[in-house]
């Protein structure tokens, strides 16, 4: 029977979760046509210390966990750094060996780049960041627009079916198989290297925006650069990180990388505070993973009333530092 | 040195999603439209190149005859002319919308020379599909390499920063060479009046594509659900501090 493959996105032996995601609702797509799971690598070497997290103990935990009956791993010496077009070259021979049904992976921004590339080389539709797939004749799928602000619903009309499907939003739901592990050397063409990493800068450091726990924002009625002392000073008392609209980079006042929003970055924080922010759909596409939000706005009918949890009616200029001060004083 | 740059109109929505009552499309009587910021960042880069390097910038876009404003704000920033894919406003797939592209840029380039450069966005504000420029590149069997935030020439290649969990992943290709960009790599200048009066006369080429029946078809578009919840309010101004932050004890984050 045809099966069903999905690209799986590791690090250190561990599979991303908007991967282990993608099995669940890949799965239930299946509908009893086997589950099967690719996983990229470079030549694994047979040495590896017992007991340790490698891709093998990865691929085999697949079946027992998550119900994949057979797991593909691709290994080849050009493949430490990342190449996508040597990745969609993999993922596309291996869909055409097994005469997959379907395709699936993550819509990460890897997942969505190695497939479009899939769809590009194949001249296959692709529909990215769905949250829904049913199988039929014609696959009827809901997928997210605008950055999730909007769902649309579609048909997709593929005799190979490709599909990503948008991070949490499908809990990962445990399920058993007999797993079999494949390993193979794929073939690969110079051209499918031209574009690779060459070079990786580590992260900064610090409070990282998509990690934080605690994002205190600041949008246009912050007033300016200077203004987001008191800002910045709430963050540091909640070892938080600073987050801004659009309307503050495109200002100048805050560097992009503080941006919270559809072309921004996505936070899921405990607590995000939003000082001076009106709640436009595209900023809140950002910060819809947040747990609680607090709206901070002089205006009690600003769009971002209807989408948090809880408001301060008032000038930021006055609540913020009144906030920082109350803390200090409970210290 | 030519570069293109790919731009999509779309609505600028406000605080919610409001659909017309066929569910079919957005209701945009009241709004205004623009660009994604990820394309604002690609004419930017454009305009920036031609500047320092000496050349052409275009700015292509397909959509109904109003993008023709899209187009005009592009030339007001610097671009130096257009082409205008012109469409009724029905909704175009990303396979459809690539090949007409395809179809344009090999039109452009057999009169005026091929483009060192394309840009497009990473993905396009309304639809997001992730896939026009990759899908541009394959056809045209030249690199392509998304996401970036930064972006320098050097010689007859180009090096190319991608954002990756706080750090940079960097890659190096050769031109011609498309690029997909997200808001960031620069940021973009405002118009001056100048350069808007100048715009009015630049170029622009119209043409009317065909189009091939989607693969990926629109139903219907769904507000979803969860928002529309009321906030509880904490209180008014500087004296709702202590009912602050007794919510951020029990919520655990002091
Ligand atoms: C395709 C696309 C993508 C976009 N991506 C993003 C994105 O990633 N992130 C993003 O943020 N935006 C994004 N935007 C822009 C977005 O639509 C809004 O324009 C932007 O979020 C508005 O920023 P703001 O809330 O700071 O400003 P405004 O909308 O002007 O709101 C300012 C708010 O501050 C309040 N205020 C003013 N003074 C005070 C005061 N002293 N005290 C308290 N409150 C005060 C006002 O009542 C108002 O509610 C995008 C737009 C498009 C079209
Ligand atoms: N109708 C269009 N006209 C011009 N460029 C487009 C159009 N649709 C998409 N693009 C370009 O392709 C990019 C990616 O679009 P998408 O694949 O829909 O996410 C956009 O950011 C634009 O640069």
């Amino acid at each position: 029977m045809a099966p069903v493959l999905v690209l799986v996105e590791h690090t250190d032996g561990e599979a991303s979760d908007p991967s282990l995601q993608t099995l669940t609702l890949a799965r239930s797509f299946a509908k009893g046509q086997p589950l099967h799971a690719l996983l990229i690598t470079t030549p694994i070497q047979s040495d590896l210390e017992p007991g340790r997290h490698t891709i093998l103990d990865l691929a085999q935990d697949l079946g027992p966990r998550h119900g994949v009956e057979a797991a593909h791993i691709a290994e080849h010496e050009e493949l430490g750094s990342f190449a996508p077009d040597a990745w969609a070259a993999v993922l596309g021979q291996l869909g055409d060996r097994l005469d997959a049904s379907a395709m699936f992976a993550a819509g990460t921004d890897r997942g969505n780049e190695v497939m479009a590339r899939v769809a590009a080389r194949t001249g296959l539709p692709l529909a990215t960041n769905c949250v829904s797939v049913t199988p039929g004749s014609s696959v009827t799928l809901t997928r997210q627009r605008w950055g999730g602000s909007l769902l649309e619903e579609a048909l997709l009309h593929s005799p190979r079916p490709l599909i990503t499907v948008a991070p949490h939003t499908v809990p990962i739901e445990a399920a058993r198989a007999e797993t079999t592990v494949e390993r193979f050397t794929p073939q690969l063409k110079e051209q499918e290297l031209v574009v690779r990493v060459v070079e990786r800068v580590p992260p900064a450091g610090g409070v990282s925006l998509a990690e934080a726990k605690v994002v205190v924002s600041g949008g246009r009625g912050v007033g300016s650069k200077e203004g987001f002392a008191i800002i910045e000073e709430l963050a540091r008392l909640l070892g938080g990180a600073v987050g801004c609209s659009r309307v503050v980079t495109s200002a100048g006042w805050r560097p992009h990388t503080d941006q919270v929003g559809q072309t921004g970055t996505k936070i899921a924080p405990e607590l995000y505070i939003a000082c001076g922010i009106s709640g436009a759909t595209q900023h809140m596409a950002g910060c819809r993973g947040a747990k609680r939000i607090l709206a901070i706005n002089s205006d009690a009918e600003a769009p971002i009333m209807q989408n948090a949890d809880y408001a301060v009616v008032g000038d930021l200029k006055e609540v913020v530092p009144a906030i920082s001060a109350e803390i200090r004083r409970q210290r | 040195m030519r570069v293109l740059v790919c731009v999509k109109r779309v609505p600028f929505t406000g605080g919610k999603m409001v659909l017309v009552s066929d569910s079919m499309a957005l209701e945009t009587r009241h709004l205004g439209f623009t660009i994604s910021p990820h394309e604002e960042c690609g004419v930017e880069e454009a305009v920036r190149l031609i500047e320092s390097q000496k050349g052409e910038s275009v700015v292509l876009t397909l959509g109904p005859p109003e993008a023709v404003e899209q187009l005009r704000d592009a030339m007001a920033l610097g671009i130096d002319r257009a082409i205008h894919l012109q469409t009724g406003g029905e909704e175009w797939d990303a396979e459809a919308t690539a090949a007409a592209i395809v179809e344009a840029i090999r039109a452009d380039e057999a009169a005026s020379g091929p483009f060192d450069l394309i840009f497009f966005g990473n993905e396009s504000a309304d639809s997001g599909g992730y896939q026009v420029g990759l899908r541009v590149a394959r056809e045209l069997a030249r690199p392509c390499v998304t996401g970036l935030k930064g972006l320098a020439i050097e010689g007859s290649s180009v090096r190319c920063e991608q954002e990756v969990e706080g750090g940079r992943d960097i890659y190096a290709v050769p031109t011609p060479a498309v690029v997909t960009v997200k808001e960031g790599l620069n940021l973009p200048r405002y118009p001056s009046v100048p350069g808007r009066m100048r715009a009015g006369r630049k170029p622009v080429v119209v043409t009317t594509p065909a189009r091939s029946p989607a693969r990926l078809e629109l139903a219907r578009l769904v507000v979803p659900p969860g928002q529309g919840r009321r906030a509880e309010i904490l209180g008014n101004g500087a004296s709702a501090a202590p009912a602050v932050v007794e919510m951020m004890r029990k919520i655990g984050v002091v």
